[in-house]
């Protein structure tokens, strides 16, 4: 039974963390950049929510749809405003630029909200559906994956669909080749960086009733962000979502047969294990920078 | 119609065009020939806006000294570069969709076009670009191009690693999408073949324009034929 109620957990938490690191994944792939801020802007979406529910009494689920559009415009604009200033330059800038960002945001965070962890609790926060045989289903991780899984479908039909969806994709294949389709490749860029951020701070808002909310909650979700995306193939949005999973049950496993404190040694195992035999992750292509 | 005058341009402190000034007319083909390293890919470059140039082009009347890659497409200028670039995990449909990124509404219509031009590619239709076999990528990139409803199309060495016959059916066409009225601007190694796919030729050697004139002419110069056929 510890066995099914691990799988459970495990592909419920997985959800979220593949939800975040799709964002991630799209931002590597259109920009070629690799968004160390990405844990802080999770962290954005977790004190959305929290401050929506305690102030206005708006549902953490439903605070989404407020919480979708304003961090779009919010990355969008700063795409625009800083990173698409350093596109065209090394990498060591472009890591420099959004690890700082990072850091005036978390430290933004600890001057407005001060370090004291917060809680979200909503009527159902601590509920759960009881399964047979003893398994318990947590009614709010449930629902979180519920929204993943139509999230998912949703970007998944944007790409694959819409104009500007083909053009992001065409942008992340050859950035070269797209411009001279005509496609703006810095709008692209723009509208990535939106939907990533998009994307995190939804996958924040969602775990804001599971995790205690404090400025520097973000950091444990870039790491496994980043390892997620380097499973799965970095830029590989698909390899993300599939990758997402893998790394929630590895951690839920290893919680369940190992104890609690050895689930990040897991997944930097794993992540170790990845870089060595498969370096490309399950869906790269071989040869990729 | 497109007008270029005194254009310098390079990769940082490489210089790699000097003061090169030429002239397209419209409806002609016209090529560019010289040896690998000439400059040929960076002028097209330069008057397709990816690289950052001294000097002037002017297309239809409008200077494009400054314009973004995109905002050049829109005034009808579509490049084809070199390498084909085609989008890999797109199908053929897919990438010619991109190819009509900025006129949809003409999507149908250029896609028979296209088709009618390349049957091969209707028949591949829903295959993805990057499994396709080189000469079958090269007519891709063409009809991708074409599908941007251009004025001027420009193509950065399309017989490339060809085969014999993809070769033969890259030259064919270009003299059909000159009969369909747009411009071509053609970029060779392949000096024999593209000159006398063109009206005039120019020859460029290490950055600068060194002989210009009609297609057949430059086939019968000293030069040309000592230096590029081996004559």
């Amino acid at each position: 039974m510890l066995f099914f109620q691990s799988l459970i957990s495990g592909i419920l938490i997985g959800g979220v963390y593949a939800l975040a690191a799709m964002g991630m994944s799209l931002v590597f792939g259109v920009m070629n950049i690799s968004n160390f801020a990405h844990g802080e802007l999770m962290m954005l979406g977790m004190y959305m929510a929290y401050y929506l529910f305690t102030l206005l009494n708006i549902d953490p689920f439903l605070s989404l749809l407020i919480i979708m559009p304003l961090t779009f415009v919010f990355g969008y604009v700063i795409e625009k405003t800083m990173i698409d200033r350093v596109m065209d330059h090394p990498s060591e800038n472009q890591i420099l630029l959004t690890v700082g960002f990072g850091l005036i945001m978390s430290n933004s965070a600890l001057l407005a909200f001060t370090s004291d962890p917060k809680i979200l609790t909503t009527s159902y926060s601590s509920s759960s559906i009881a399964l047979p045989g003893g398994i318990s289903v947590s009614i709010p991780m449930l629902l979180s994956f519920l929204v993943t899984c139509i999230l998912t479908a949703a970007l998944y039909l944007f790409l694959a669909k819409s104009r500007t969806g083909m053009a992001l994709r065409a942008t992340s294949q050859n950035r070269e080749a797209a411009q001279l389709m005509g496609i703006n490749v810095s709008r692209m860029s723009a509208i990535a960086f939106g939907t990533g951020t998009l994307l995190a701070a939804s996958a924040g808002a969602m775990i804001a009733q599971t995790y205690y909310i404090d400025p520097f909650a973000g950091h444990i979700f870039l790491l496994k962000s980043f390892t997620i995306c380097v499973l799965g193939g970095l830029g590989s949005v698909i390899g993300a979502g599939i990758g997402g999973i893998i790394i929630g049950l590895a951690e839920a496993m290893s919680s369940a047969y190992l104890s609690s404190d050895w689930k990040d040694v897991l997944v930097f195992i794993l992540f170790l294990a990845i870089l060595l035999l498969r370096p490309q992750g399950l869906f790269g292509k071989k040869g990729e920078q | 119609m497109l007008e270029i005058r005194n254009l310098n341009a390079g990769y940082g402190d490489m210089t790699v065009l000097k003061s090169i000034s030429l002239s397209v007319t419209e409806g002609e083909v016209l090529s560019i020939a010289g040896n690998n390293g000439a400059g040929k890919s960076t002028l097209l470059k330069a008057i397709s806006g990816i690289i950052r140039y001294s000097g002037s082009i002017l297309f239809l009347d409008t200077e494009l000294n400054g314009l973004k890659p995109h905002s050049i497409v829109e005034k009808g200028i579509v490049h084809v570069p070199e390498g084909r670039k085609i989008f890999p995990e797109m199908s053929v449909s897919e990438n010619l969709k991109m190819g009509a990124f900025l006129n949809p509404r003409d999507y149908r219509r250029h896609l028979e076009l296209a088709f009618s031009l390349f049957p091969r590619l209707a028949e591949r239709r829903n295959q993805l670009g990057g499994t396709m076999s080189g000469g079958e990528q090269q007519i891709l990139a063409i009809a991708r191009g074409l599908m941007g409803n251009p004025k001027l199309l420009m193509l950065d060495e399309p017989s490339l690693g060809l085969s014999p016959l993809y070769t033969e059916l890259v030259f064919k066409s270009i003299g059909e999408i000159k009969r369909s009225g747009v411009t071509v601007l053609l970029v060779e190694q392949n000096v024999c073949e593209s000159l006398m796919a063109s009206d005039r030729g120019y020859v460029m050697e290490t950055g600068s324009i060194v002989l210009s004139g009609r297609g057949s002419e430059l086939l019968e110069n000293p030069l040309v034929k000592k230096a590029y056929l081996g004559i």
